[in-house]
């Protein structure tokens, strides 16, 4: 099964570590896992500034980058949804290469759903032993359905979820909005925060580095050296 | 309204800054939230009818002409006379013209979101009549001339013991602290302008095409006395809000007060078909329906039309994350929150209103709350695709996403940045890894740290391990 990674532009610039996770999850799980080289960005961000042309560009080198790919995975709900969901949903609506974006988007997989809906993994091999709570991504949690997924692989590392207040409310992040409206995306964060350190967990755990970084700014500048901020992927990996 | 919505950012700073409305908006958030989950799982089938409703709205503004004149013709048969107003000041004028031809003095007002957006209470004082509202939120409002600052609960935003307060002012009687207290005192403060009222001026909800039906839900009852007791009655709503049928309304009814605030029904359902008719032993002597358009049919028949499925129930603005923290006021016009940041710009112009489209992280949860599924987040990027196309943004921001475009699409180019940003990010970050301010993303530094990139790229290590494992 040759499954390609989508690593996210994030992620390779910010946090290599979370890539070399879903690397080691996908290799142990027996994939064959292939890196185009070539590949940037999935163009949600000029999506969501109103760049439909750019967005759609960016799509098609996405497309001819995994085309050979049984499979795509990616460590992030978001990027997802922008590959599965607003390919097909908007930008190539009523389009002659739509039934192309159909393809990828059917074989296109956030990280969890993956693991646990196509390879049905029972063992992960990384072992947490402590508290977490978890953080629902918007993108993930209501436009691909990743709920149960993550907190199924972390419990498989042994770590107890303590779920806090709202952790569906988004945290403040929403891309460009985070520089844009920042005075209103820091208070959503704050808001994030405080779910986080009423749950007493040692570590806030999610599925997408745009918002982790966020949280893990807000927790930082309000002087909370302690908590750990990671993705699933980490944990799983035993790379936490 | 005046239009303030083009200081979305620096009034939404101020909101943030107010401790009192922080704690009066945090108090009602749960209401509504808890409020609306619970009476939609208590439904069962609550995706089916928002299903049937989104097609039964899509319906009506497919149709919208033939709908609006069947209802014109239904409401004429029964004494009503309809008006149609193209613009706002259209509305008003009719209604004025109304008012002045009749010697109308004082007007009884309930609640009219369409009457706040073409200024209508302001045109009629000016030409001498005394306006009063009569629900309750739109009366605490009017004693503290302010503007509504949600679409369904107006003074969401004041707290028991500010309104307390104002009863003081207003009433000269002793002050009070608990509210059924208060809204006693408000109901007598309103009867005696009930009766005493030469018009009364009702908002509608929808208006029902098959019997040329208007109506209003409350849970006052004070549509009913506005309808039926002053000797003129005049509805002010939007064309978008025609339906073909009873059957229609039966099931609309199902969706918007669950909705709003998780109610099963409102208190009081104000039906209103034609005038007092021989035979009748009480309604109004004249009936007038003011349909307005002011920038409705912009939207017929274009990529957002959805937008006016619209049955106002609030439920967008009640699960927006953006307006929990900053509140009604600080959208700058009348209608707040998702469903405000398309319709303001769309009505009032994208150049008076920039930030609204921006204004959401797209987290979606108005999309799901929305009882007719308007793909809010979906409509607001097409506004933010018509601002990027017009070059409405700061240059900066144009600077940036055409830099980042560029780049994007040339792999070689955009791995060389990368490796450089993730050395240079690092190298601010220090040794605890964070960059406490950057200029260019102070908006985010302001209030946050910027977590420092690791160093190398993935990419690069990828390559490495690559050429290690061969």
């Amino acid at each position: 099964m040759k499954v390609g990674l989508f690593v996210t532009c994030l992620v390779d610039l910010a946090r290599p570590g979370i890539g070399f996770a879903a690397l080691k999850l996908l290799e142990g799980a027996g994939c064959e896992v292939v890196v185009p080289e070539s590949q940037t960005c999935c163009g949600q961000p000029g999506y969501n500034s109103g760049g439909r042309e750019v967005a759609k560009a960016l799509a098609r080198k996405v497309l001819a980058e995994f085309r050979d790919c049984d499979y795509v995975v990616a460590p992030s709900g978001s990027c997802s949804g922008q590959m599965k969901v607003a390919t097909v949903h908007d930008l190539f609506k009523g389009e002659p290469d739509l039934p192309e974006f159909e393809a990828l988007a059917a074989k296109w997989y956030e990280l969890s759903q993956f693991l646990v809906e196509v390879l049905k993994v029972d063992k992960v091999p990384g072992r947490f032993d402590g508290t977490v709570t978890y953080h629902d991504s918007c993108s993930g949690l209501r436009e691909l359905g990743v709920k149960m997924q993550p907190r199924y692989l972390l419990q498989m590392a042994g770590a107890k979820i303590a779920e806090m207040d709202g952790a569906e409310r988004c945290c403040g992040f929403g891309g460009t909005f985070s520089i844009k409206l920042g005075d209103i995306s820091t208070r959503m964060c704050e808001n994030k925060c405080e779910s986080v350190r009423a749950t007493g967990a040692g570590a806030i755990v999610g599925g997408d580095l745009g918002c982790l970084l966020n949280i893990e700014g807000r927790l930082r500048r309000t002087g909370d050296r302690d908590t750990k901020v990671l993705h699933f992927a980490q944990v799983i990996a035993g790379e936490g | 309204m005046q239009i303030q919505s083009m200081f979305f950012k620096e009034r939404a700073t101020e909101k943030l800054g107010d401790a009192l409305l922080q704690g009066n908006m945090k108090k009602a958030k749960g209401k509504f939230v808890d409020g609306r989950a619970r009476a939609v799982a208590e439904f069962g089938v609550w995706e089916e009818l928002r299903t049937h409703a989104a097609k039964i709205r899509d319906r009506a503004l497919d149709n919208l002409d033939a709908y609006l004149v069947e209802f014109e013709r239904n409401a004429t048969r029964r004494g009503a006379v309809v008006h149609w107003a193209e613009s706002a000041e259209d509305a008003c004028r009719i209604i004025v013209d109304i008012a002045t031809r009749n010697g109308v003095r004082k007007v009884a007002k309930s609640k009219s979101m369409v009457s706040e957006e073409v200024n209508l209470n302001e045109r009629l004082e000016a030409a001498g009549v005394q306006v009063v509202e009569t629900d309750l939120g739109e009366y605490i409002l009017q004693l503290a001339k302010e503007p509504p600052s949600h679409i369904v609960a107006p003074a969401v935003h004041k707290s028991k013991e500010q309104v307390a307060e104002l009863f003081v002012q207003a009433h000269g009687k002793p002050r009070l602290t608990e509210i059924p207290a208060m809204t006693r005192e408000a109901r007598e403060a309103l009867r005696d302008h009930f009766l005493t009222a030469d018009m009364g001026i009702s908002g509608s909800n929808f208006v029902i095409a098959e019997t040329g039906t208007t109506l209003t839900v409350t849970n006052e009852g004070n549509a009913d006395m506005v309808t039926t007791l002053p000797r003129i009655h005049c509805v002010i709503t939007g064309i978008e809000k025609v339906i073909g049928t009873f059957e229609d309304f039966a099931s609309l009814i199902r969706l918007l007060p669950r909705s709003a605030i998780g109610q099963t029904i409102t208190n009081y359902l104000t039906l209103t078909t034609g005038m007092k008719m021989p035979g009748d032993t009480d309604g109004p002597e004249q009936m007038h329906i003011v349909l307005v358009d002011a920038g409705r049919t912009k939207l017929v028949g274009g990529d957002m039309q959805e937008m006016l499925r619209c049955i106002r129930c609030g439920a967008c603005m009640n699960h927006c994350p953006v307006y929990q923290n900053v509140g009604g006021h600080a959208y700058g016009w009348v209608y707040p929150g998702p469903m405000g940041s398309i319709l303001t710009p769309v009505y009032v112009g994208l150049e008076n209103a920039g930030d609204l489209p921006n204004a959401a992280t797209f987290c979606g949860e108005c999309a799901v709350a929305c009882p007719v599924k308007i793909p809010l987040p979906d409509l607001m990027r097409k506004l933010r695709e018509q601002q990027f196309d017009r070059k409405l943004r700061p240059w900066a921001e144009r600077m940036a996403i055409a830099g980042w475009s560029f780049m994007a699409t040339r792999p070689a180019l955009y791995a060389l940045f990368a490796k450089v940003g993730a050395r240079v990010g690092s190298w601010l970050g220090g040794r605890e890894g964070l960059i406490h301010s950057l200029p260019g993303i102070d908006g985010w530094t302001k209030g946050r740290d910027m977590p420092a990139p690791a160093g190398r790229t993935f990419r690069e290590l990828y390559k490495q391990r690559s050429r290690e494992h061969g």
